[in-house]
């Protein structure tokens, strides 16, 4: 049948039962569309690969956004309003946001104001696992619901599970404001420790030896400012 | 009547010429199974595969109202429980549904474990399962995001600084956790489409590879001691076993697994229509602080680990365990795959068995209360009780007002009521001298803060003498025996005298 000779599946076979090709013509055919297959299963991974670059890059894409398009510099009210000595919650809208955000974009921080200029600026995230940390003005102390971290009044960590003390925003004064340098919910993984860790209770001589230098930065010994 | 028998049939039989489903689903329905296992211990996997169906179909009609936004998901919640008529059952049944699967879940793990369920030929049958457990702990925590309040954004905060512990990766896995900078309308969105596309696919694929597995391997037989699992003999024995006093699955044995099934929706009804729905606990507002954020109870006993791990030992602790812990679960039926199933033949497995199930119910009892967290309020909120100050110097009573206002209560309780983070204080006197007390204010050590730069020498001095006075049932005062055998000590000769100042 010509039929066959043309389009030879295998239901035209069947109806074709009485003319069978030769053997040979089949293994020929059988040969070529095994290759042909081959090639149709090559191209589909090619295909599949070329797709898989535009996804995985949607995926990946939050991990690879630049640290600078993630931060700013942010108004976080006015020196005259921070009193010497204490320490304030205060709120931000954070700087990178989505309209539907909502609330959860509203950021809080613990300001403290040592004197004159001298600040130290909180992050609200407990450095064990993120929960909000609470200021206790009267004991001098942050302490964590979650799992009982608790930090004195300079953010380094005073007991419980945290390895480190409270994260610390850059910040500067600025026109009589106090300005931090935030955007990014801080983790251990965006400021790794390189403070002393787990500085239980020391003799009062190493405290004094180890803070002298540090005396004039105000740095809070068990962390670093947070972003660097 | 007879007639629309007829035409039923015929409508039937059009179908099953097309779609020939009918014949194969019957022949799976009635298979062989061995008697013994038409059990009410095998009715466990059934119910959970019901309760996932329950699922599926409340988080289908809940997802007609819920808003997935960060800025409007607590708000839909809302309104799902007081403007939608029957929207706070439909969530009552959801959330239930959910701790429900949980538990028949585990259930069905510790019975399957305990009767070798995992041995030859069902090795696979088991490791699926174990991705279906991890899966259906998947689905609680994503849920427990969807239900966007104050636990589901710091319980988001918790999962992030985990994921932040990884060494190298971790701070992309945060970005990637979160889609964005903070917790916001990304992570809300990304949540809702695992819990809802990506969570729900993978389970109901494995599922269906799960009971097809089940079906064409046969219900594991009951375990006899000495009846002994090998790869050469088993599967003519479990052919024999069928063979002599086999049953139809379905109506002989399966009448129990749809009793089972049905207790247990009613009992999920019950719970909704009694409990109600979960939360939403306050608002997702960062800025409120005053939460003490709390996972739901399959995740509580994570928290209460994560509280007592050492500092240095908490990274290591939180990957290499869990990593372990689920090889080791996979790995069972391969190194395990052979010998006996029965629990009396297998004592090592039931004790592990019975260690996991207390240690995880321990911690999730601890999880519960929380004994390592100062409690925020105790200092405003628990009064002194009147005994300890009664009959009081006006210096002790001083130290009392000390003791309230620096928010000692937070942590330590007196008459039962306050925090038990630290030592309950209502005998102190009779294990610290006034010396020792003195010290362990002001320079903190165990676990306590020092108190140094918070308290004036006033203070410290009213409070020491508070704390002298509390004794309880006028037990006697410690006394610093070193002290007096120093005082005692003639002085001049004086190489035995012990240092002064140590204890």
């Amino acid at each position: 049948m010509e039929q066959h000779e043309a389009k030879p599946d295998a239901a035209v076979e069947e109806q074709a039962q009485g003319t069978p090709p030769a053997p040979d013509d089949r293994a020929a055919m059988h040969s070529r569309r095994v290759f042909l297959f081959k090639l149709s299963l090559l191209m589909n991974g090619a295909v599949g690969a070329v797709l898989a670059v535009p996804i995985v890059g949607y995926l990946l894409g939050p991990a690879l956004r630049k640290r600078t398009s993630e931060n700013a510099w942010i108004d976080v009210g006015k020196v005259a309003d921070f009193p010497e000595g204490q320490t304030r919650l205060v709120d931000f809208r954070n700087p990178v946001t989505s309209p539907w955000d909502g609330q959860s974009a509203n950021i809080p921080c613990w300001v403290r104001r040592i004197s004159g200029d001298k600040f130290q600026v909180f992050a609200i995230n407990c450095a064990h696992l993120g929960c909000p940390v609470r200021w206790f003005a009267p004991a001098r102390l942050f302490m964590c619901p979650c799992h009982g971290g608790v930090y004195y009044e300079d953010g380094s960590r005073a007991s419980g599970p945290p390895e480190r003390g409270l994260f610390e925003y850059q910040h500067k004064v600025e026109g009589g404001s106090l300005m931090i340098y935030a955007g990014k919910m801080p983790t251990l993984a965006a400021k790794n420790c390189t403070g002393p860790r787990l500085t239980q209770i020391e003799p009062a001589a190493a405290i004094d030896a180890s803070a002298a230098p540090k005396a004039t930065s105000l740095e809070n010994p068990g962390s670093e400012s947070w972003p660097a | 009547m007879a007639g629309m028998k007829q035409v039923a049939f015929r409508v039937y039989d059009w179908f099953e010429q097309r779609l020939g489903l009918g014949q194969p689903l019957i022949e799976m329905a009635e298979h062989q199974i061995p008697e013994s296992t038409s059990s009410w211990w095998y009715v466990f996997g059934s119910a959970a595969t019901v309760i996932l169906v329950l699922q599926v179909m409340t988080g289908i009609l809940l997802a007609l109202v819920y808003a997935p936004t960060a800025g409007e998901a607590w708000n839909s919640l809302q309104f799902l429980d007081h403007n939608v008529k029957l929207g706070w059952f439909l969530r009552a049944m959801h959330g239930w549904g959910s701790d429900f699967m949980v538990a028949i879940v585990l259930i069905h793990l510790a019975q399957v474990f305990t009767f070798g369920a995992y041995k030859y030929p069902r090795e696979l049958t088991w490791m699926v399962g174990v991705f279906l457990l991890l899966l259906t702990l998947g689905m609680a925590f994503t849920g427990q995001v969807l239900r966007f309040d104050q636990d589901a954004y710091w319980g988001l905060g918790i999962g992030a600084s985990i994921l932040s512990r990884v060494p190298f990766i971790g701070g992309a896995l945060v970005d990637i956790m979160l889609g964005g900078p903070i917790i916001g309308g990304e992570t809300l969105s990304r949540f809702f489409s695992l819990h809802v596309f990506v969570i729900p696919g993978i389970l109901l694929a494995l599922v269906g590879v799960h009971l097809w597995m089940v079906v064409r391997l046969g219900i594991n037989d009951w375990p006899m001691p000495g009846r002994i699992v090998s790869r050469k003999t088993y599967m003519a024995d479990y052919h024999k076993l069928t063979q002599k006093n086999g049953i139809p699955f379905v109506p002989d044995a399966a009448w129990k697994d749809a009793i089972f099934a049905a207790v247990i929706m009613l009992a999920i009804m019950a719970c909704a229509l009694w409990f109600g729905p979960f939360g939403p606990s306050g608002q997702p507002d960062p800025t409120i602080i005053q939460t003490v954020p709390k996972p739901d109870y399959p995740f509580l006993w994570i928290y209460a680990v994560l509280a007592y791990l050492p500092p240095s030992l908490e990274t290591p602790v939180l990957f290499i365990a869990p990593t372990i812990a689920i090889l080791a679960m996979l790995l069972l039926p391969l190194v395990a795959g052979e010998g006996e199933k029965h629990w009396s033949r297998r004592p090592v497995a039931v004790l592990m068995l019975l260690v996991i199930a207390v240690s995880l119910g321990v911690f999730t009892r601890l999880g519960m209360y929380t004994p390592w967290s100062p409690i925020m309020n105790a200092w405003s909120s628990d009064p002194t009780p009147a005994a300890d100050l009664k009959d009081r110097t006006p210096l002790e009573r001083a130290g009392a007002i000390v003791f309230e206002t620096k928010q000692c209560r937070n942590c330590h309780s007196i008459g039962g009521a306050g925090g038990m983070r630290g030592p309950a204080l209502d005998s102190i006197a009779t294990r610290m001298t006034e010396d020792q007390m003195i010290r362990q204010v002001l320079q903190g050590g165990g676990n306590m803060p020092a108190y140094g730069d918070a308290l004036s020498p006033a203070e410290t001095t009213a409070l020491v003498h508070f704390l002298d006075t509390l004794r309880q049932g006028h037990a006697p005062s410690a006394i610093d025996a070193s002290k007096r055998l120093a005082d005692a000590t003639p002085a001049p000769s004086g190489q035995a005298a012990p240092a002064p100042g140590r204890h």
